[in-house]
C-alpha cells in the first residue's frame, strides 16, 4: 500500500509537487488488463457492470412476460420467476448502480475533477476492481449451479430465505452471500481510494467549496457507503452462519412443512435491521452521485451557475447524515415495537425536506438560462420528471400509517423503480453521452441519442407510472400470477399487458444505445477537448482522452469555483476553472 | 442498535467538525483567486497512507460496532446461555497487549533512527502476534471438547464470529507487517521505514482496543457496566 | 418548443390518468376510513407540487431555450426564495406527516372491547382460532404442532380447550365487533393481507404480532399474503366473511373446539388400533 515514499513529500502539499511518482506501466497486460490507472479502471467497472446489468435488463423482460401474459410463457414457472425478481434487484441495486456510479464514474472523473493524476492508491484501485470481477462472477454463476440461484427477493429475508420452501436454497443464497461479501471487500478497498484522493490529492486552490458537485455527490455517497455496507457484511457473515453451521441468529424454532427444524430462538427482525440499516442508505448511495452529476449536467448545458450552489452541498450533507436515522421505514409492517413508527415517519419526511431543496435548485438553474436541448440535456430533464414523481410517491411510503395498506403492493415496486432505477438511470445515460467525448475523444451520434431518450423517458414513465394504480387497486408484489381474486378487475390484467409491451419496446431502444456506443467509437464525430464549453478541471486536459498521469507536466491550479458560466463581461460564456483571474474583472459588482 | 447508532453519531460530530473548518458558508463564486488568499482550505497535507489507515478504522470500527448491536439484540432472547470465558483468554489479551507494546517501541525506535530496534519491535510484535493468534485458536478448542459447539447457543455462535472477525483483521495486519519488515530486510531507508512502523502501530493499538471491548461484551462486562450506568440515570 | 410541450404533457397527463383511472383502491370494509383520508391528503399535496415543478419547468424549457444571442442571467442563489421554498416545503410535509401520525396512534391503539383472534400463516395456508366461551386463548408453541395439533396448541392448557380452531376454511366474523387480531407463523414471514381491510401486518415465526380493526360491512374479502413467503406465495389464499350477527353465530356453533378436535382423533386412533388388533 505504501509504494510511494511519502515521507519525502509529507511536507508540501501534494499537489505541488511536479510529479507525484506515478506507476507506468510496462507491457500490454498492465497496461490495459491489470492496469493501476483509474481511467482504464473506470471503464472495465463499467463495462463490468453494463454486461451484468444486461442479464438483469433480460431477466426484467421476462419477468414482464410472465406478468403481462400469465400462463403463456410455460418455460417460466413460480420458482423461476421469484429467482428471476432476486437476481433483477440485487444485480440492478447493488452490481450495476452502485458500481457504476462509484467504480465507474467515480474512478474516472474523480481524480480528473479534483486536478490529480489518479487514485491515491492505484494498486488497491485495481485489486479493487479484480474483487469486483470475482463477486460478479460468483453472482453470475448461481444460474449454473444445482437449485439454480435464489429466489428469496432481494431483501434475503429469512428465514425464508435459507429454507427448502425457496428455489435456490442449497447453492444459490450460498454463492449470494458470499458474493456479496466479496464486493463489500472489493468496494471497500476501492471507497478507500475515492474518499482519501478528494481529502488529498486536490490540485492546488481547490477548496471543497470549488469542487463540482458531481465530486461532491460522489463523496459523500463513498463515505455513506464505506460505513453502511458493514450492515450488509454483518448480516450476510451471520446468515451464512445459520445456513452452514445451523446457527440460530435469525431462525427461530420453526416447524418446516411438518417437520421440527433444529433451530432456536434467533430473530428475523434482526436481520431486517442490518439489511435496511445498510438498505436504506444505499438508496441514498445511488441517488446522491446522480444528484451531483445531474446539477454539472444542467448547470453545463443551461450555461448558468447551479442555482444556490451552497444550498445544495449542505443538502447533500444532510441528506448523507439524516439517511442513516430513517431505516426502519422500511419495516413499519415487520411487526416491529409500534412506536417506532412515530420516530421513523418523522424523520423519513424530514429528509424531505432538503431533497425538495435540491429539485428546486435544479429547475431554477433553468430559469433565465440559456437552456442547449442536448441529449445531456434531455436525460436530466427526464431525471428530474421521474425523480419528483418517485420521490413524492416516497411520501406516501414514509408516512407510516400511508404504508400500511400500500406496503408489499405495486405501488412500491413503481415507487423504488421510478426513484431510485428510472431517475439514476437517466442520469447514467445522460452523463454517459456527455463524458463520452472525453472518454473516447468522440461524440456520440445524436439522432439516435435523441431518439434513445424520447424512447427511455416516455417508455419508462408509462410503465412505472400506471403500476402505482394498480398497487392502489391492492395487488401485491412479487405474485408471479395474481390469479382470482374478487377485487381484481380484468382491466388491471389489460394493464399488466400494456406495460409489458411498453417494457419490452424500452428495453429494444437500449440496444440502440449500445449500437451508438459501438459506432461512434469509430464513426463519431471527433469532439475536440472541451466540446460542451464546460468549466471544469476534467475538460481542460492537455489530451483527449487523458493520457496516463492526466495533467501533463504540471498539474492545473484552481483559481475559481466550478460554475462561472455567463459571467457579465467575460470574453465566453464559460471560464475554465483553471483560467487566472484579470485585474479587471466586471463580476465583482454583479453579484447579488 | 444503539452501539451503531452511538458510532454513527461520533462519526458524524467529527465529520461535522473538519467540515465546520473548511468555510463551507463561503460564497464561492466571489472568491476568485489563487488559494494563498484562503489558507487552511486545501487538500490534506497527512501522507495518504495515514488518512487511508483512518478511513479503514473508521470502516472496521462500523464492522466492530454493527456485532456489537447484534450481540446486544440478540442477547435479550430468552434462549442466550452465556458460556464461561476459557482462561487461556487472559494469557492471550496479556500476549497481544506486548504485541502492542513490541510495536510502540518499534515506533520509538524508529524516531529515534535506531534501525536495530525497529528490527527488534517488529519481530516481536509478530511473534506475540502469531501466539496471540494460536491462543485463540487454542481457546477455540478448549471450548469446543468442553462441548460449547458453534450452533448449540447463540453465545457460542457470536463468541466464535467475534473472535474470528478479530483474528482475520489481524492476520490481515500481520500481512502488512511483514511487508514492513521484509522492507526494512531490504535495507530501505528510515524515513520510508518511518511511516510504514507508525500505520502499523496504530493498527494494532486499534485492534487492542476492539479486543478489550469485545473481551468486556463477551465477559459480560459491558452488561454490568451498561447496568451501572442505568441505575445512575434513574 | 415540442419539448416543452411533451413535458407538459407528462403533466397534464398524469393528472388526467389519476382522474380518470379506472384503477383505485377497494371499497373499504373496516374503520380505517382515516388512512383513506390521509392518502387522499398526501394526494393533494403532492399532485400540486409535481404539477408545479413539472410545468414550471417545461415554461422554462419553452421561454429559455438556446437562441442566437441569448445570454443566461447570472444569479448565483437567491438565500430569500430558499429559504421561502423550505419553508412552503416544511408546512406541506407537516400537513402531510400529522394527519399520518394522528392516525397511527389510532392504529396502535387496541380498544380494550376488542376480541382477540388469531391467525396463523404457514407454508402456503392459513388457519385461524377463536376464543371459546371462556374469552380467552390457550397458549401456544411449534413444539406441539403435529398433524393432529396444526396450530400447536399446548394441549395442557385449559384455556386452549375451548378454543376454535379452523384449520382449512373460511374465518368468519361479526360485523360492527372490534377485533385484534393476532398473528402468528410457523415457519417464515408471512403477511394477512385482505386489501379492503387496509390493515396489515407481518407475522413472524417466534412471536406474536398484532392490528386491529371493526369490520363495518358485511361480505366475502379474499385474504392474500403479502410477504414473499417462497414458491406459492401467489397460491396462499383463503376468505374471509364478514357476516351479521346471528348468522355469525349460527356458523360459530358449528366450528370445532380444540378438545373435540384432538378427542375425535383420540377416540379414531383408538378405534383403527383395535380393530387392527
Amino acid at each position: 500500500m505504501v509504494d510511494v515514499p511519502y515521507d519525502r513529500i509529507a511536507d508540501v502539499p501534494p499537489a505541488e509537487v511536479p510529479e507525484v511518482e506515478l506507476y507506468h506501466p510496462k507491457s500490454w497486460w498492465t497496461q490495459y488488463v491489470f492496469s493501476q490507472d483509474a481511467k482504464v479502471i473506470a471503464i472495465q467497472y463499467s463495462l463490468t457492470a453494463s454486461a451484468i446489468g444486461l442479464v438483469a435488463l433480460v431477466l426484467s423482460w421476462l419477468m414482464r412476460l410472465q406478468l403481462g401474459f400469465p400462463g403463456t410463457f410455460s418455460f417460466i414457472d413460480a420458482n423461476q420467476y421469484l429467482q428471476f425478481i432476486t437476481m433483477h434487484g440485487m444485480i440492478m441495486v447493488i452490481y450495476l448502480l452502485t458500481a457504476l456510479f462509484l467504480g465507474g464514474f467515480g474512478n474516472y472523473l474523480i481524480p480528473l475533477m479534483v486536478g490529480a493524476r489518479d487514485m491515491v492508491f492505484p494498486y488497491v484501485n485495481m485489486l479493487s476492481y479484480w474483487v469486483y470481477l470475482l463477486a460478479v462472477v460468483v453472482l453470475a454463476s448461481t444460474f449454473f449451479v444445482p437449485g439454480g440461484p435464489t429466489g428469496a427477493g432481494w431483501t434475503l429475508y429469512p428465514p425464508q430465505a435459507i429454507l427448502s420452501g425457496t428455489p435456490g436454497q442449497d447453492w444459490g443464497i450460498v454463492l449470494m452471500l458470499a458474493s456479496l461479501i466479496l464486493f463489500i471487500i472489493g468496494f471497500t478497498m476501492g471507497g478507500l481510494n475515492y474518499v482519501v484522493t478528494v481529502l488529498q490529492a486536490r490540485t492546488r486552490g481547490m477548496t471543497l467549496m470549488r469542487l463540482p458537485l458531481t465530486v461532491w455527490g460522489i463523496f459523500t455517497a463513498t463515505v455513506m457507503a464505506l460505513l453502511a455496507f458493514p450492515a450488509l457484511f454483518v448480516a450476510s457473515v451471520m446468515m451464512l452462519f445459520d445456513r452452514l453451521l445451523g446457527t440460530s441468529f435469525f431462525m427461530p424454532a420453526l416447524v418446516e412443512m411438518g417437520q421440527q427444524m433444529k433451530y432456536g430462538g434467533g430473530s428475523p427482525i434482526l436481520f431486517q435491521h442490518l439489511f435496511w440499516f445498510f438498505g436504506h442508505p444505499e438508496v441514498y448511495i445511488v441517488a446522491l452521485p446522480a444528484f451531483g452529476i445531474v446539477s454539472d449536467l444542467i448547470s453545463t448545458h443551461a450555461r448558468k451557475n447551479i442555482f444556490g450552489y451552497r444550498m445544495m452541498v449542505w443538502a447533500i450533507v444532510g441528506i448523507g447524515a439524516l439517511s442513516f436515522v430513517v431505516w426502519a421505514h422500511h419495516m413499519y409492517v415487520s411487526g416491529m415495537h409500534p412506536h417506532f413508527g412515530f420516530f421513523f415517519a418523522t424523520t423519513t419526511l424530514i429528509i424531505a425536506i432538503p431533497t425538495a431543496i435540491k429539485v428546486y435548485n435544479w429547475v431554477l438553474t433553468l430559469w433565465r438560462g440559456d437552456i442547449h436541448l442536448t441529449v445531456p440535456m434531455l436525460f436530466a430533464l427526464g431525471f428530474i420528471i421521474t425523480f419528483v414523481n418517485g420521490g413524492l410517491t416516497g411520501l406516501f411510503l414514509g408516512n407510516v400509517v400511508v404504508d400500511v395498506p400500500l406496503s408489499d403492493t405495486m405501488f412500491v415496486v413503481a415507487h423504488f423503480h421510478m426513484v431510485m432505477g428510472v431517475a439514476p438511470i437517466m442520469v447514467v445515460l445522460g452523463a454517459i453521452y456527455h463524458w463520452y467525448p472525453k472518454v473516447t475523444g468522440r461524440m456520440l451520434n445524436d439522432v439516435l441519442g435523441k431518439f434513445h431518450f424520447w424512447v427511455t423517458f416516455l417508455g419508462a414513465y408509462l410503465i412505472f407510472f400506471p403500476m402505482h394504480y394498480l398497487g392502489l387497486l391492492g395487488i401485491p408484489r412479487r405474485y408471479h400470477d395474481i390469479g382470482e381474486a374478487a377485487f381484481i378487475p380484468s382491466s388491471a390484467h389489460t394493464l399488466n399487458a400494456f406495460i409489458t409491451v411498453v417494457a419490452l419496446t424500452v428495453g429494444v431502444a437500449q440496444m440502440v444505445f449500445l449500437f451508438n456506443l459501438v459506432w461512434s467509437l469509430f464513426k463519431g464525430r471527433p469532439s475536440g477537448g472541451n466540446p460542451w464549453r464546460a468549466t471544469t478541471l476534467e475538460w481542460q486536459t492537455p489530451e483527449t482522452p487523458p493520457g496516463h498521469g492526466n495533467w501533463g507536466k504540471e498539474l492545473p491550479v484552481v483559481y475559481r469555483w466550478a460554475y462561472d458560466y455567463s459571467v457579465p463581461g467575460a470574453a465566453q460564456d464559460f471560464i475554465p476553472q483553471n483560467q487566472p483571474p484579470k485585474a479587471t474583472r466586471a463580476v465583482q459588482g454583479a453579484a447579488p | 442498535m444503539s452501539a451503531i447508532v452511538l458510532f454513527m453519531a461520533v462519526i458524524a460530530v467529527i465529520v461535522g467538525w473538519w467540515l465546520s473548518q473548511q468555510r463551507l458558508t463561503a460564497k464561492p463564486w466571489l472568491e476568485e483567486g489563487s488559494i494563498d488568499d484562503f489558507p487552511g482550505t486545501g487538500a490534506m497535507t497527512l501522507p495518504a497512507a495515514k488518512i487511508g489507515l483512518g478511513v479503514f478504522l473508521a470502516v472496521a470500527t462500523s464492522l466492530f460496532a454493527l456485532f456489537i448491536s447484534a450481540y446486544s439484540m440478540r442477547m435479550n432472547m430468552v434462549d442466550w446461555r452465556t458460556l464461561p470465558v476459557p482462561g487461556l483468554l487472559w494469557f492471550n489479551t496479556g500476549v497481544l497487549v506486548l504485541s502492542s507494546v513490541a510495536l510502540q517501541w518499534a515506533y520509538v525506535a524508529a524516531h529515534r533512527n535506531d534501525m536495530d530496534g525497529v528490527i527488534v519491535g517488529l519481530c516481536a510484535g509478530a511473534a506475540s502476534a502469531v501466539t496471540f493468534l494460536v491462543g485463540q485458536l487454542l481457546a477455540w478448542q478448549q471450548l469446543r471438547s468442553a462441548g460449547y459447539f458453534v450452533a448449540s447457543n447463540p453465545a457460542n455462535s457470536f463468541f466464535y464470529m467475534i473472535t474470528a472477525a478479530h483474528g482475520l483483521h489481524l492476520m490481515g495486519g500481520l500481512v502488512a507487517l511483514g511487508r514492513t519488515t521484509a522492507k526494512v530486510w531490504r535495507g530501505a531507508e528510515m524515513p520510508q521505514v518511518r511511516l510504514s512502523v507508525e500505520l502499523c502501530t496504530i493498527y494494532w493499538h486499534f485492534l487492542l482496543l476492539v479486543w478489550l471491548v469485545l473481551l468486556g461484551l463477551l465477559t459480560g462486562w459491558t452488561d454490568d457496566f451498561v447496568d451501572i450506568c442505568r441505575r445512575l440515570l434513574t | 418548443m415540442v419539448v416543452a410541450i411533451v413535458l407538459l404533457l407528462v403533466a397534464v397527463g398524469s393528472v388526467l390518468f389519476h382522474i380518470y383511472s379506472p384503477w383505485w383502491w377497494t371499497p373499504i370494509a373496516t374503520n380505517w376510513s382515516y388512512i383513506d383520508h390521509t392518502i387522499s391528503i398526501t394526494f393533494w399535496i403532492t399532485g400540486v407540487v409535481f404539477f408545479a415543478v413539472i410545468a414550471f419547468m417545461a415554461y422554462c424549457v419553452f421561454r429559455f431555450h438556446h437562441k442566437e444571442g441569448r445570454q443566461a442571467h447570472y444569479n448565483p442563489e437567491n438565500k430569500k426564495l430558499e429559504w421561502w421554498l423550505s419553508v412552503g416545503t416544511g408546512i406541506g410535509v407537516a400537513a402531510m406527516l400529522a394527519p399520518g401520525l394522528f392516525v397511527w396512534h389510532q392504529f396502535v391503539t387496541v380498544p380494550a372491547d376488542a376480541t382477540e383472534i388469531e391467525v396463523m400463516g404457514q407454508q402456503w395456508q392459513w388457519s385461524f382460532r377463536l376464543p371459546g366461551k371462556d374469552g380467552r386463548m390457550g397458549t401456544t408453541d411449534v413444539r406441539f404442532v403435529s398433524s393432529d395439533n396444526p396450530m400447536g396448541l399446548n394441549p395442557d392448557d385449559k384455556h386452549g380447550q375451548d378454543d376454535v380452531v379452523i384449520a382449512s376454511d373460511d374465518l368468519h366474523l361479526p360485523v360492527g365487533k372490534p377485533v385484534k387480531v393476532l398473528l402468528r407463523s410457523l415457519d417464515v414471514l408471512h403477511d394477512f393481507y385482505v386489501p379492503e381491510f387496509r390493515a396489515k401486518m407481518d407475522m413472524v415465526p417466534g412471536m406474536v404480532t398484532y392490528f386491529w380493526m371493526t369490520p363495518i360491512r358485511t361480505g366475502t374479502f379474499d385474504v392474500l399474503c403479502a410477504e414473499l413467503c417462497g414458491a406459492a406465495h401467489a397460491q396462499m389464499r383463503a376468505k374471509v366473511i364478514v357476516d351479521e350477527e346471528s348468522e355469525y353465530h349460527a356458523w360459530l356453533e358449528k366450528q370445532k373446539t380444540f378438545a373435540e378436535l384432538s378427542g375425535r382423533n383420540a377416540v379414531m386412533r383408538a378405534t383403527y388400533e383395535s380393530g387392527g388388533k
